[in-house]
Parts: structure tokens; sequence; C-alpha cells
């Protein structure tokens, strides 16, 4: 089969590989129609994450069609068009018997904090991913549910990951009603965090990015109140005087690892990898919600120590909240939201991209070329 | 500014959008207002359904000595079997394992091995029919037709101060697999040229 391949840091290609096998009675293998790069997926292309190695196929949201099931596999048969959440995980651990599904214990043998990820390095469990055409899915029974026949396949592949990670972050919040709601990051998480915040009752959604054409696509798709940090000397003395100098209510970490806007803190943890991730947007996010407020965190950092401001979370007595998306447990209640219309997932798409030119939509896509939001792979030579 | 801010008192000063404005404005607008009908709330719901019959999983087979970490009680049932460590890199893989994920070591280790990986791989597929190529690789071709200079100049973007960075990352492991290679080769060319004299 064809597969696209890490080669070391910014260089990917798409190779020829074996179709994987089913190592597990509760394996699928399931071929591939449409699949995504995510924002998580440039911490691996950038060589942030330990463990990632030469060799290893990344991609971790995907859709497709059954091809093979292990022996006690039931909720799914060869065939069936399934989603795949991007967590690996069991149903039956300790943390997954409480919804805990991105933390499960049974699935990850190199890290105990970190559950499993398909196509996201050995520290998140060594599985390959679904950048290919076709993938090992483990416990069939419990992590991929058929698309439903309304759905279009495009919104399915959005509902994998960077749709119900936003709606997740909204809920880290907390948000109560007529909360001012800060987000860090117009990505595609950021971009719905943003749309998700109204949902619970937001009174007013603020989005802080420096790229001027997902600041735009914040206005239109997420109706929020847009701030470019680059114009401003300071982006959280501005946040100050627009919320008449309280804070906001709660502040959204949708940035990550990798975010801009302080050269020594990007540059120490993104090319010298010298600190778990740049917390330029976590720091902006503490000092800029109000006392008592909520921090909430779903842009990703590695494992390593990152220079983060704890005093003043401390001192302002913040609640941080934050953790990799469950996605399958969003799944019901976002069902329900993308058919009324409140949410059309795949609106952010910007990009569909061969798999044989996957190496371009990475490049595209870290460089943020020509207006990129999300781009999605799709399978096929073209 | 005659009024006192926000904080110094003991409400909002600034009355915003009522709920009725902001529900015909926004689709959808809270429709998730109860707590209830967030689906992570509360954090733990003892009890869910999650589709497993089973109290713990049957063990897939290990083919090779998984590496794992020394805070889990025993190798977990179900693991990924992507590319074993082999080499150098591999070798010190294995060591980072031995200590523990709250270690500095263990991942500074694994990011060196990470490192020596991509030299690794790099040495070895110019001996193949597919050596790497950093032009394909890079994806870099994309540039000529996806406006590389109205993307980056002229939109106050915050990121293109650090951009020249990125080729010398990328060199890095050329540039190190060539200096093996040629020392590789000194010490080939001198092994055969001394017996003799
Ligand atoms: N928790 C989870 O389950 C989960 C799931 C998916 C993604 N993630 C993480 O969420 C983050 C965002 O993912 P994405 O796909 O939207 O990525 P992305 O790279 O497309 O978006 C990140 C955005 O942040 C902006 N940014 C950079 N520095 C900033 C700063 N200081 N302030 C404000 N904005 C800044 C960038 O310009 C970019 O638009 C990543 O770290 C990713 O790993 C987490
Ligand atoms: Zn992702
Ligand atoms: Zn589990």
């Amino acid at each position: 089969m064809r597969a696209m391949v890490y080669r070391g840091p910014y260089k990917v290609r798409v190779e020829e590989k074996d179709i994987p096998k089913i190592e597990h009675p509760n394996d699928a293998i399931v071929r591939v129609s449409k699949g995504a790069i995510c924002g998580s997926d440039l911490h691996l292309y950038h060589g942030m994450m330990p463990d990632t190695r030469v060799g290893m196929t990344f991609g971790h949201e995907f859709v497709g069609t059954v091809h093979e099931v292990g022996s006690s596999v039931q909720n799914v048969a060869v065939g069936d068009r399934v989603m795949v959440p991007f967590n690996v995980y069991c149903g039956s651990c300790y943390f997954c018997s409480r919804g805990l599904y991105s933390n499960c214990h049974n699935v990850n043998p190199n890290a105990t904090a970190v559950g499993g990820i398909y196509g996201y390095s050995h520290t998140c469990g060594g599985y390959d991913g679904g950048q290919a055409e076709f993938v090992r899915v483990p416990f069939a029974d419990v992590g991929p549910s058929k698309i439903p026949d309304w759905m279009d396949e495009e919104d399915a592949v959005l509902l994998t990951d960077a749709c119900p990670t936003g709606y997740f972050g909204a809920q880290l919040g907390d948000i109560a009603e007529g909360d001012t709601v800060v987000v860090f990051g117009a990505g595609p998480v950021g971009l719905f965090a943003a749309k998700s915040s109204w949902l619970m009752g937001a009174g007013r959604v603020i989005v802080v990015d420096h790229l001027q054409y997902r600041l735009e696509k914040a206005r239109s798709f997420a109706h929020a109140e847009t701030f470019n940090f680059v114009e401003y000397d300071d982006i959280v003395v501005h946040l100050k005087k627009e919320t008449d100098y309280l804070g906001a209510d709660v502040v959204i970490d949708a940035v990550g690892a990798e975010a801009d806007g302080n050269f020594l803190q990007h540059v120490t943890s993104s090319k010298l990898k010298l600190q778990g991730g740049s917390p330029i947007a976590l720091n902006w996010a503490i000092d800029s919600v109000r006392k008592g407020g909520t921090v909430s965190v779903v842009g990703a950092y590695g494992p390593i120590f990152s220079a983060v401001k704890f005093g003043d979370a401390m001192n302002k007595g913040l609640t941080l909240r934050m953790n990799q998306c469950p996605v399958k447990r969003q799944w019901p209640r976002l069902f329900e939201h993308v058919r009324n219309g409140y949410l059309k997932p795949s609106d952010i798409v910007t990009h569909r991209i061969p798999l044989e030119h996957i190496a371009e939509g990475y490049h595209m896509f870290s460089s943020k070329l020509d207006n990129i939001i999300k781009p999605l792979v799709v399978a096929g030579q073209s | 500014m005659t009024e006192t801010a926000t904080p110094y008192i003991a409400n909002k000063r600034i009355p915003r959008k009522s709920a009725d404005e902001l529900r015909a404005q926004i689709p959808g607008w809270g429709a998730d207002l109860d707590p209830a009908d967030r689906p992570s709330y509360p954090r733990e719901q003892p009890g869910i359904e999650t589709g497993a019959r089973w109290d713990f999983p049957e063990r897939q087979p290990e083919k090779w000595p998984r590496e794992r970490s020394v805070e889990h009680a025993f190798l977990p049932p179900v693991f990924g079997t992507s590319t074993p460590p082999a080499g150098v890199s591999g070798a010190i893989r294995k060591y980072a394992y031995k200590y523990s994920e709250g270690r500095a070591a263990h991942w500074l280790l694994l990011i060196a091995a990470d490192r020596v990986d991509a030299t690794e791989h790099h040495l070895k597929s110019l001996a193949t029919l597919h050596p790497d190529n950093p032009v394909t690789e890079t994806g870099v071709l994309s540039e000529f037709s996806h406006h590389p200079i109205h993307s980056r100049y002229g939109q106050k973007r915050a990121d293109v101060n650090h951009q020249w960075m990125d080729p010398i990352i990328v060199a890095g492991p050329w540039v190190m697999a060539a200096v093996g290679l040629a020392a590789a080769y000194k010490t080939l060319r001198k092994e055969r040229t001394q017996p003799d004299d």
C-alpha cells in the first residue's frame, strides 16, 4: 500500500509499505478514504515530540471502510463505512470506564502519562496512522462508529478530532451564561472552540491570532470579535482594556507548543527543543483571564518542562483544566448539533491534497501558505 | 474615564447582549447552557457504556522486547508495532526507557535518539535506489504555486522572523551524514594504504 512516512524533521515522503495485519482479536483494518493533517502533526513534523521514529506513518484523523476484522469484533463488519476517533483506547481500564478515553492505560507501553493516538510517535503508543491507504484500528468494538447516512464524509473527518476537540475545549472552560471567552489560536481547534463557546451560552467571544486570514474566518465562521496580537504592543493589556480591566471569565489555549509572539520562547522550544513547548499563548491566557477564572488548555505541549508562569495562576486563584479530547464521548451530542445546523464542521476545509502529494501539504500547512486552514488528505493518485 | 472600572466594584459594568438577542443572531446559542447537556460534564462518568465486553483485554503477541515506561506495572495488552528500535538510535532509545517519565534524562535521550535516527536513515538511504530527496521530501516545491511572497509578507505575521531557520534544521542531519561519510572514507583509505609500507 502507499503510506506517508516521516524521514526526519520537515521531511516526509510516500512509500510502499505492507498492508497492516490484524495483531489482536479486536483489531480491524480500515481502508482510508479521507484523512487530514492536524496542527498536532506539525509538532511531529518539526521534530518536537520525543520518540518520533523515521519510518512512522502519521495521521490520526481519518474515515474509511472496514477491510478486515479480528475474530472477536462484533460492532463493525467488513464493508462498513466508519469514522475513527483519534484516540486508541480499550474501553475497560480504570480511565476508560469513567469516560476518560484519551487517558487509556491499556494501549500505550511507552508512557503512562499519555493515552494512545494513531500515528503520533512512540510516546503515544507507536501506532502507525491513517495518512495511508490502510490502517490498523485496535479495539474496533470500542473506537470506531459507522458514519450515519445523513452525514457528509468531510464532516465525518472533522469529527474525528478538530471539531470535538474545540467543543471539548469550550466545555473545559465551564462557561456560564454571559461569560466573556477569549480563544487563543484561530486554527481548526480554536475556530471550533470559539463556535462552541456560543453553544454553552457565552456573551462575548474573542479570538486572537496573528494570521489575518484565519481571524477573518473566526469572524465569519465563529461570529467572533478578533484581535491580531501583532498589532498590539501588549495583547494582555489590550484584552484587559477590552474587558473593562476585569479580564476574560474564560480563556482557551488552542495554540499549544509552537506558539509565536516571543522569539526566545518560540526558538528555544520549536527549533532548539529545549522546552516541551513554547508557552506564550498559555502565559497570555493566565495573564488575561480574570482572577478566579478558568483557563482551558487544549493546545498540546510536549512532555519536557515548559516555562509556564505558574505563580500568576496560583495568585489569581485560577482553575486550569486540560486534556486530550475523549472524542467519542462528544459524538452523540455533536451529531445533534451538526444535524440541527448549529455547526458545519467541513466549513473550515481549505485544501484537499492527494496522498501522493502529502509532502507539499505538510510544507504548506507548516508555513501557512495559500490561506490554508484545514488540509484534507484524499485517497488515490491524481 | 469617569466611571469606575468593573473590577473595583461588585458587578460587570457593561451590559452585553441579552440572551434573546444572542439566540436570534447565533445559530444554536445556549443549546448547551445546561451543564447536564455537555458530554464531558462531569469529568468522570463511572459506568459509561463503551462497547467493551471484557474486564481486561486479551494480550497482543509481543514480537520483540517492547520498550516500555518503568511506570507501567507490566506491558499493556495492546500496543503499536511501528518501527522497532534499531541501530544506534535504537540503543539510545532502549537506554532512555530505563528512566521514568518524571526524569528529564528520559525525554532528552529520546530527543537525541530522534536526531541520530534521522542521520542514520539519511546515510542508509544513500545506498538504496530510493535515497532521501530534500527537495521533494520537504515539499518546498509547493512554494511556487501557492503564493510564497503574498502569504508571508505585508500580513503582520509573527512567524516569518524564524522561518529562515527551517532549512538549517533540514540540512543538519545531511551535514552530519556527510561528515560521517567523509570520516568513514578517510579511515578506510588509511587502512588500505597503511599495511604495505
Ligand atoms: N487536546 C487535544 O485533544 C488536541 C486535539 C487536536 C489538536 N490539539 C492541539 O491544538 C493546537 C491547535 O491545533 P490546530 O489544528 O488548530 O493547529 P494550527 O497550527 O492550525 O493552529 C494554531 C494557531 O495558533 C496561532 N498562534 C500561534 N501563536 C499564537 C499566539 N501566541 N497567540 C494566538 N494564536 C497563536 C497560529 O497562527 C495558528 O493559527 C495544537 O497544539 C494541537 O496539537 C489538541
Ligand atoms: Zn489532531
Ligand atoms: Zn482504557
